[in-house]
This record gives structure tokens, C-alpha cells and sequence, in this order.
């Protein structure tokens, strides 16, 4: 099982299914949209099937990485092996195609691979143009999607995460809204302006460490005036991507606009991509700037958790309004995720519930948010608006419907035996132990999410069936219930017994904190010691 | 000077310059056999310098790698100079089959056209050969003024003489400039040829007014350079000369030209200069970043397809110079990666320009691309993958051009011009993904009249797979470039 390369199996799965689909021909023929749609929904089921059997074969004991592959790529000449180190004549290992998973890249690998066949499912009606090259682009995107999540190579990492932006920009631009231009160049634009200044920390990390390999840099120590500039550097693109207050207007544009699928696909793990960074790199490539950067996060997190549910509140939209309320929980996962790099004001331990809680959230977001366009999807692909004043009354006419919207309402609201919970807790409950405040202001966001996602259902599912044109909706159908139950499925899950969450990510994230902790008593140490020194001439 | 002046038959010197003088003769040879012949030959005359190409470029791969000077050292042949010039006899072999097909349908088929692309390809050589400010003036000019007539080659058209002119006077501008910086050069040091430069400078009797004058002279040559290289502040011409001068003189005029210049550029400051390297990297710095900036908000507000490829070829020059700021062996690497894969992307670009052909003719604004995706798939899908590299969006060729180059630009710890250098980019992706919209999004116009001619496909099917595909295997062109780079330190 050693000799097969499973990670770039899964990766490149998907482009199978492309070269598949590009010889069905292009033409919108009935018979070829059916032979596409199918080819499309097989890769992706095949994809999650082994992801899946990579998930059973996962190691919970170890931290390390696993079912790692490593080989040349960037004019390598050899250098590149599965044991191969930093060569110790201090020369420079070049970029090798290194893959690997951990407990904490493990589940987004399952996220993105779980969630890809519903995005088939949700748009094999709604898209009937374009046909192919739609589900093309999906194909690709989920490749460069899955290889952010093993890339175990700053460069490779980097080819992945921005790569994505090709697929995504033509799904909205070319299957979004009336707005869907100005939309997909924001996003582009966005994304793009961040992720180009993480590009030059990333070769200011090589010339330091003399390595583009994440395992090494992973326990390289960068000096403390440098992790400022490099953690600053990679928050640019990770708080766009997150995103976090004040970067995130282009999300709710780029929400409304993009095709159902697209909404899922983004809220689902585009948006992990930058928490998923953060934990990858900020927190324990950057722990010095990152403790000194900690209130900073905090702040913006609980503005975003405030302030977004507020505006939330103000939608007349749905999308737009699960777009707000999206930023609003990533507010808490950078909460949590950042509860862990700095130490307990009583007894100076680092707690690790925050950044726990912080993945569960990052996971259980993507498929209650997902789920959510998914159901806003069905009465759009109806009604053809997602105007909340158009609906009204849609318990009498669509009880399943009604269910399930209300599952997932519960969820992200975040009640008690749905996953939305879970996660939700643990980072307050971290936020909680470094800093009282913090807590107390995101807890309030929990209240007015309750306010914002209950309005919601309300005015869209109950009261008078009034309005003509609803007479004669439709319940959910066969293909629409097959979509939203397993997702409701997992949220409740989840919510009620999440282990199989804890038992994989446990190691690694107790691991993170361990190294983080140990990483700044060697710094406070080394500082006490040079201000103490006789003979330093300067402190620090 | 060498005693090799004094022999009267300097046999092995010719043998080291035997794909120049491939180029002469099958230049010449190719002059007579379409003087006697006339212009119904251009065809016959056009492959056959196709295949001199060939032949010059067999030749380049089979010299030794090892560092050759030659005719009094006023000739070199290393790594470096063999790995642009395969570059340049590629760019002119593919510049010249793209334009069977323009020269006829515009009836400006004859038999001069493909003669002075030789001799321009013959002048470039001369030019990433050269080792001595005479033999580099040389090179230039004979590159120069063949380029001037092609640029006005569509003699009755209005706006392809104008290029020609405006293209000349600038040009001879330049050459002013670049000479007068030479002549300075040889005033202070007291030699022409580069090693002797060098020499002059870190001899303990370089007093610091020669040092002055040599500065002088430097900032003479880098402008004469970088009006070749159509570096901001001299570009001037460039959009102009872009849209007025035939399509495939376009096309040609982004390729070969732009390496031996950019190789020139190289050899001339690390060569002498390398003691007075904090000098002209300043200026270095300063012209990149003024290229990459004007490049990226230039290109915002033009229509014309040809016009926003000048400002794309501005603002990629000073992407390149960004490896040439930095100084080192890696910036060097990293400017020949950048125009190994410029040229690739520039030479799949053209060829979808030069197929903007309706019934009544040949089209040039973006707007005409309109749709392309559902008139015409695999010519909007190869643009599109074009456009991103050009943009520098992994994982297409482009992101690795502009990795290298800020690879050394950040050991070189010139973080300014990176930070500006990426921030230009992000502008820059704004116009390329326009023209993605525009053939994506929005809804189609009239298809173009022509199919591609087989010739074109194969051509842009190998620029787009290359670029395409440069992820997979970049080794080959990294090491190549590596050992070219290192001839130069």
C-alpha cells in the first residue's frame, strides 16, 4: 500500500473525468449534457470513495504526515526523496512535489471530496448552457482544491491555491447572475492582490530556511523581526480568502452571483482554504508574530461576528444574508484559531479547545453553509429570484422542504445536537480561557445569528401561503432530497456524537500547541537571557 | 589587442562564428535566388530561410558549451549566448511561417520580406555575441535598420509607413545615445572590448574621475539598451510601432528582437561592469519598475488588441529586468527562464491575432473577440490559457517566468521593487482577464471568416501546450538556463 501514490490519486481523479468529458464532444446536445452530467458525477463519487478509503487507512496515533509522496519538480536534480532532508552542505533544496496529510489537512480532503458530488446533483438541471465546459471547470477546480489540502511544498502549495482561481472566476462569470462580471473580477482581483504578497514571503521563507518543504520549515526557527513582515505577508491572503472584516466585500457579491454550486463550493472550502492557512503556516511557522498579531485577529473577529450578523440582519437577499453570516462564523473560527497562540493569563498555558474548535467549525460550516445555498438553490431554481419578500408560506405547500431548511437553519445557528455547535463552543470556550472580552463579544453574535437565520425561515416558510405565483411549488424532488440528506445526515451526526472529528485532528492539533508552546519559552528564554547578558551590548 | 588580429586567415575564428556566417551566406544566396526569380519565389525564399534557421540553430546546439572568444576577442561564444540565440532563430523561424498567410491575403508578398528577417536574425546573433562595443554597435545596427524597413514593409499603408518612420528616427535617436555612451566608455577606459573594461576598472590605477566617466558612459549605454528593450522611459514607439507595422512584423518584433536586446543588456552591464554593479542597478531598478507600472496601467484603457500587446511586452521587459536588477547568477537564470517562456506565450498570442480575419479583413479591437468561446472553443481556450500566463496565474508557464525573477530579486533584498513588481501584476491580470471576459462572457459577434491554417495550429498548439503544460517538467529549461546563466560569472 506503500508503493501507491493515493494522495496524487485523489488529486488528479478529477482530471481523468475531464479528459473523459472533453471527448464527449462540446455541443448541447440532450444526449451528450446526460453523458456529461453522469461522467461528472462518477468522477467525483470515485474521488470521494478513495478519499474515503485514505480516511480508514489514517493513522490517528501520529502526528506526522502521512501517505507521503515525494518526488523532482522545479530542476530537483535527485534531491528530492521521501527521507531526503535540507542538504547539510547549506546549499538549496529547490521545490519538490511533496504530498503529504496530517490530522488536520485529513478532513478537509473528505470536505472537499463529500461535497463535490451535491454540487453535480445541485446544478444538473439548473445549468443548461455550456454544459461541459461547466462541469470541466468544476472537475478542475476540485484538483487544485484537494492539492491545497496535501501540498506539503510552499510553491506547490501556491500553484494549487491560486490555480483555483481560474475555474472559479470562469463558474461565476460565465453561469452567474446579472451581476456576475463585476462580481467574478472582484473575486479574481481580491484573491489575487493578496496571495501575490504571501508569494514573496514564501521566497523570502526559502532564502532563510534554504527550503520550500513544510515539514522542515515546520520546525525552522525565522528570526522574530522577520515572522512580523512573513506573518503579515501570509495574513493578506489568508484574511481575503477567510475573509475576515474589512476584505470581505467581495464574498456576498461573489455569493449572489455564482451559479448554486458555485455558492457551495465557495462557502464549502474555498473560504477553509485561509483558516486551513492559518493553521498550516501562520500559527506554527510564525508563532512570535503571531502571539504579538493575536488581539489584532481578535479584534477583527469579533467586528466581523458583530458586525456582519448586524448587517446580516438588513438583507433583503438570501444569499447575501448566508453570505454575511458566513463571514461571521469564519469570525469565529479565527477566533478560536488564534486562542491557541497566545497563553492563558492565569497560568500561562496555551489552550488547545480553541483551534479544535476551530477545524470542527471550519468543517461543519462547510457543509451547513453548503447545504444552505443548496436550499436557497431549490426555490431559486423555482422561482427564479432570491428576493426573501417573494416567498412566504412555504411550510403549507413544501413540508420536506420546510424540514430540512429548518435542520440546517437549527444548525447555523448553532443549537445544541446539530455540528454548528460544536465547533461554535469550543472556540468560545478557548476564547473564554486568554481573554474574557473577546468571548463575551462573540457570544453576542451568537445571539444575533439566532436573530438574522430565524427571521429568515420565518419569512420565507411560514406564515400565509399568499402570493399567486407560489400556489403551485413544488415539493423537493427525488434528486433534491438525495442532495440534502446525507448533509442533514452529517450535521446531526456530527452534532450529536463528533469523535470521529476529534480522534483524527486530536494529535496533530495537541501536537500544534505543544510545538507552539515549547517554540515561545525557547524565545522568551533566549530574549531574558540577551537582556540579562553581560555581554550584549543592545537587549533582544 | 590580441595577436589573433595579426594572423591573416583566422580560420578558427570563423568556425566559431559559423551559424553567423550560416546566416550570411543564406541570406545572401536567398537575395540572389529572389532577384533572379522574382516575387513569385516568396514562398521558395521564405521556407529556405526557414531552414538556414534551422541549420544556424543545429549548429548553435552542437558548439561546445566552454566560453570561445574570438576575432580579437571581439566574439564570444558560452552558454549564455547559445541559449538565446536557439531562442532568436526560434522566434524568427516561427515569426516567419506565421506570416505566409498575412503577406498574401495583404498582397505584400515579396521576396524582400523574408530576407531582411534573416539579416534582423543575422544583426541579433551578432548582438548576444558580442564581446566588444564595436562588434555590439555592429550587431545593433544591422539588427536596427533591418527592422526599420519591416516595419514599413506594407509600403502603400499609411499607418505601417509612419511606423517605419517613427520606429527609424527614435531608433537612430538611440543608437546616438547608445554610441555616445560608448565612445564615453572607451574615452575612460582606454578599450572596446568588455574584458578590458572590466580590467580598467578594478586596476589599482582606476582613479575615481575615471570611475565617473565610466558611469557616464554606462548611463548612455543603458538607455540605448533599453530603448531596445522598450523599457519605460524610452517605449515610446513601441505602441505605435505595434499597431502600425503588419501583424506578423508584430509578432516578430515581440520575440527575437526582445531576447538578443534583453542578452545584450545582460552581457553589457555584468560583463564590464560588474565592479560598478550598485551604479547601474539603481538605474536598473528604476527603469523596471517604471516598465512594470506603465505597462500595467497603460494597457487598462486600450482597445486595440495589438496596441495592448505593446503595452503587455513594456510591462513583461520589466518583469525580466527585475532578474537583471537583482545582479546575480540567479537574476541572470531567471531573465533567460522569463524570456525562454515570453516568447512561448508572446508567439501563441499572435497567431490568434493574426486569425482575427472577417471576410472584409483583417480585425484588431478586443471587442472583435467577443464570444470567441462559443464561435470558435479551442481558439478561446488557447487564448484563455495564454492570458493567464500571461498574467502570471499558476499554474501556467508565466507564474514560473515571474517566480524566478523575483526568486532573485528577493535574495537580492530589493524588496521594494517586488513588492511593486507583484502589485503591478495584479493590475496587469486585470486587462488579460478582460480579454477572457470578453470571450467568455460576453455574447458572441460575428465569427471570424477563416479557418487556421495548419501551419498556425501547429505552432499554436506547441505554444499552448508548452505553456500549458511547463508545470510538469520544467527541468529541462531550468538546468539549461542554470548553465547558461553561470557562463556569466
Amino acid at each position: 500500500m506503500d508503493t501507491v501514490p493515493w494522495l496524487s490519486l485523489i488529486t488528479f481523479l478529477p482530471l481523468v473525468g475531464v479528459l473523459l468529458i472533453a471527448t464527449l464532444g462540446s455541443d448541447d446536445s440532450e444526449i451528450i449534457k446526460r453523458n456529461v452530467r453522469n461522467v461528472a458525477l462518477f468522477t467525483t463519487i470515485a474521488t470521494f470513495i478513495v478519499s474515503l478509503f485514505i480516511w480508514v487507512n489514517f493513522d490517528y496515533t501520529t502526528a506526522e504526515f502521512q501517505f507521503v509522496e515525494k518526488f523532482d519538480w522545479l530542476g530537483a536534480g535527485g534531491q528530492c526523496s521521501v527521507d531526503g532532508a535540507v542538504p547539510s552542505d547549506g546549499s538549496l533544496q529547490l521545490p519538490c512535489y511533496h504530498m503529504g496529510v496530517d490530522g488536520i489537512s485529513m478532513l478537509f480532503v473528505i470536505l472537499t471530496t463529500f461535497l463535490m458530488p451535491f454540487c453535480i446533483l445541485a446544478s444538473w438541471n439548473a445549468i443548461n448552457e455550456r454544459v461541459s465546459q461547466y462541469m470541466m471547470a468544476f472537475l478542475v477546480l476540485e484538483t487544485l482544491m484537494i492539492g491545497v489540502f496535501c501540498a506539503l511544498d510552499l510553491v506547490l502549495f501556491y500553484v494549487f491555491f491560486e490555480g483555483g482561481l481560474i475555474p472559479m472566476f470562469l463558474i461565476i462569470g460565465i453561469w452567474g447572475g446579472a451581476r456576475r462580471i463585476y462580481a467574478t473580477f472582484k473575486f479574481f482581483l481580491y484573491t489575487l492582490l493578496g496571495s501575490v504578497l504571501m508569494l514573496l514571503a514564501m521566497m523570502a521563507m526559502y532564502w532563510n530556511a534554504g527550503t520550500t518543504d513544510i515539514p522542515t520549515l515546520l520546525a525552522h526557527d525565522f528570526p522574530a523581526s522577520m515572522q512580523t513582515w512573513l506573518w503579515l505577508a501570509f495574513f493578506a491572503s489568508f484574511a481575503v480568502k477567510m475573509p475576515m472584516w474589512p476584505v470581505h466585500t467581495w464574498l456576498p457579491d461573489a455569493h449572489v452571483e455564482a451559479p448554486t454550486a458555485g455558492s457551495v463550493i465557495l462557502a464549502g472550502i474555498l473560504l477553509k482554504m485561509g483558516g486551513y492557512g492559518f493553521i498550516r503556516f501562520s500559527l506554527p511557522m510564525f508563532p512570535v508574530a503571531s502571539e504579538v498579531f493575536a488581539p489584532l485577529v481578535f479584534t477583527l473577529s469579533v467586528v466581523a461576528i458583530i458586525y456582519t450578523s448586524l448587517v446580516a440582519l438588513a438583507q433583503e437577499d438570501m444569499k447575501k444574508l448566508i453570505a454575511y453570516s458566513s463571514v461571521a462564523h469564519m469570525g469565529f473560527v479565527t477566533m478560536g484559531i488564534f486562542s491557541a497562540a497566545v497563553p492563558r493569563p492565569d497560568t500561562g498555558a496555551y489552550v488547545v479547545q480553541g483551534l479544535q474548535g476551530g477545524i470542527i467549525q471550519m468543517l461543519s460550516h462547510g457543509f451547513i453553509s453548503g447545504a444552505l445555498f443548496l436550499c436557497v438553490g431549490v426555490i431559486y431554481d423555482r422561482m427564479h429570484t432570491r428576493e426573501i419578500a417573494a416567498y412566504g408560506g412555504l411550510v403549507n405547500r413544501m413540508p420536506i422542504y420546510a424540514f430540512a431548511f429548518m435542520v440546517f437553519t437549527m444548525a447555523n445557528v448553532g443549537l445544541p445536537g446539530t455540528s454548528g455547535f460544536v465547533g461554535e463552543f469550543l472556540t468560545l470556550l478557548g476564547a473564554y480561557q486568554v481573554n474574557t472580552w473577546v468571548a463575551f463579544f462573540a457570544t453576542t453574535g451568537v445571539i444575533l445569528s439566532a436573530a438574522y437565520a430565524l427571521w429568515l425561515y420565518r419569512q420565507v416558510v411560514f406564515g400565509e401561503l399568499q402570493k399567486e405565483s407560489l400556489k403551485q411549488i413544488a415539493d423537493l424532488s427525488p434528486r433534491e432530497i438525495a442532495v440534502l440528506a446525507p448533509l442533514i445526515i452529517a450535521t446531526l451526526f456530527f452534532g450529536i456524537y463528533p469523535k470521529p472529528l476529534f480522534d483524527v485532528t486530536k494529535v496533530s492539533v495537541d501536537n500544534l500547541v505543544e510545538e507552539h508552546q515549547s517554540s515561545m519559552a525557547s524565545y522568551h528564554s533566549a530574549n531574558s537571557v540577551a537582556v540579562v547578558g553581560p555581554d550584549q551590548t543592545e537587549g533582544n | 589587442m590580441s595577436q589573433q588580429l595579426n594572423s591573416d586567415f583566422p580560420i578558427p575564428d570563423i568556425v566559431v562564428a559559423l551559424p553567423e556566417v550560416i546566416l550570411a551566406v543564406g541570406g545572401m544566396a536567398l537575395l540572389m535566388l529572389g532577384v533572379f526569380r522574382g516575387d513569385r519565389s516568396t514562398r521558395t525564399v521564405s521556407w529556405l530561410a526557414v531552414l538556414t534557421f534551422l541549420i544556424a540553430a543545429v549548429v548553435v546546439i552542437q558548439q561546445p558549451g566552454d566560453r570561445v572568444v574570438a576575432f580579437g576577442s571581439t566574439f564570444v561564444v558560452d552558454a549564455f549566448s547559445k541559449f538565446v540565440k536557439v531562442l532568436v532563430l526560434l522566434g524568427s523561424s516561427v515569426a516567419l511561417i506565421m506570416s505566409h498567410g498575412f503577406i498574401r491575403s495583404e498582397k505584400i508578398e515579396r521576396f524582400e520580406f523574408p530576407i531582411l528577417i534573416v539579416f534582423a536574425t543575422l544583426g541579433m546573433c551578432m548582438m548576444v555575441s558580442a564581446n566588444d562595443l564595436i562588434s555590439l554597435y555592429m550587431g545593433i545596427e544591422l539588427q536596427s535598420l533591418a527592422l526599420y524597413v519591416l516595419a514599413a514593409f506594407n509600403r502603400d499603408s499609411l499607418r505601417s509607413t509612419e511606423a517605419g518612420l517613427k520606429y527609424f528616427v527614435l531608433g537612430a535617436l538611440s543608437s546616438g545615445l547608445l554610441l555616445y555612451g560608448c565612445s564615453l566608455v572607451y574615452g575612460f577606459s582606454g578599450t572596446t572590448t568588455f574584458e578590458g573594461i572590466a580590467l580598467a576598472l578594478t586596476s589599482d590605477g582606476a582613479s575615481s574621475a575615471q570611475n565617473i566617466g565610466l558611469i557616464f558612459g554606462l548611463v548612455f549605454l543603458t538607455a540605448g539598451l533599453a530603448f531596445k528593450v522598450s523599457a519605460v522611459p524610452f517605449h515610446m514607439w513601441t505602441p505605435d510601432v505595434y499597431e502600425g507595422a503588419p501583424t506578423p512584423i508584430t509578432a516578430f518584433f515581440a520575440g527575437a528582437p526582445k531576447m538578443a536586446a534583453m542578452a545584450l543588456f545582460v552581457r553589457a552591464l555584468v560583463g564590464p561592469f560588474p565592479d560598478l554593479t550598485p551604479e547601474w542597478q539603481q538605474i536598473i531598478v528604476f527603469i523596471s519598475i517604471a516598465s512594470m507600472l506603465l505597462g500595467a496601467f497603460a494597457a487598462i484603457g486600450q482597445t486595440n488588441i495589438k496596441r495592448l500587446m505593446a503595452y503587455s511586452s513594456i510591462g513583461h521587459m520589466g518583469f525580466a529586468l527585475v532578474g537583471l536588477a537583482a545582479g546575480t547568477e540567479d537574476g541572470v537564470r531567471g531573465v533567460l527562464i522569463y524570456l525562454a517562456i515570453y516568447l512561448a506565450m508572446t508567439i501563441g498570442t499572435f497567431v490568434c491575432i493574426l486569425s482575427m480575419r472577417r471576410t472584409e479583413g483583417m480585425v484588431e479591437d478586443i471587442d472583435d473577440l467577443a464570444g470567441l468561446s462559443q464561435t470558435k472553443p479551442l481558439m478561446a481556450l488557447s487564448l484563455l490559457i495564454l492570458m493567464f500566463s500571461l498574467a502570471g496565474i499558476p499554474p501556467m508557464a508565466g507564474f514560473f517566468a515571474k517566480f524566478y525573477v523575483f526568486l532573485a530579486a528577493i535574495q537580492a533584498e530589493l524588496y521594494t521593487l517586488a513588492v511593486l513588481g507583484v502589485l503591478s501584476s495584479v493590475v496587469g491580470a486585470f486587462y488579460y482577464i478582460r480579454i477572457v471576459k470578453v470571450m467568455y462572457f460576453d455574447e458572441p459577434a460575428e465569427a471570424f471568416a477563416y479557418p487556421m491554417s495548419g501551419e498556425m495550429r501547429v505552432i499554436l498548439f506547441g505554444s499552448v501546450a508548452f505553456t500549458a503544460l511547463f508545470f510538469l517538467y520544467p527541468s529541462l529549461l531550468v538546468a539549461t538556463a542554470t548553465s547558461a546563466a553561470s557562463a556569466l560569472f
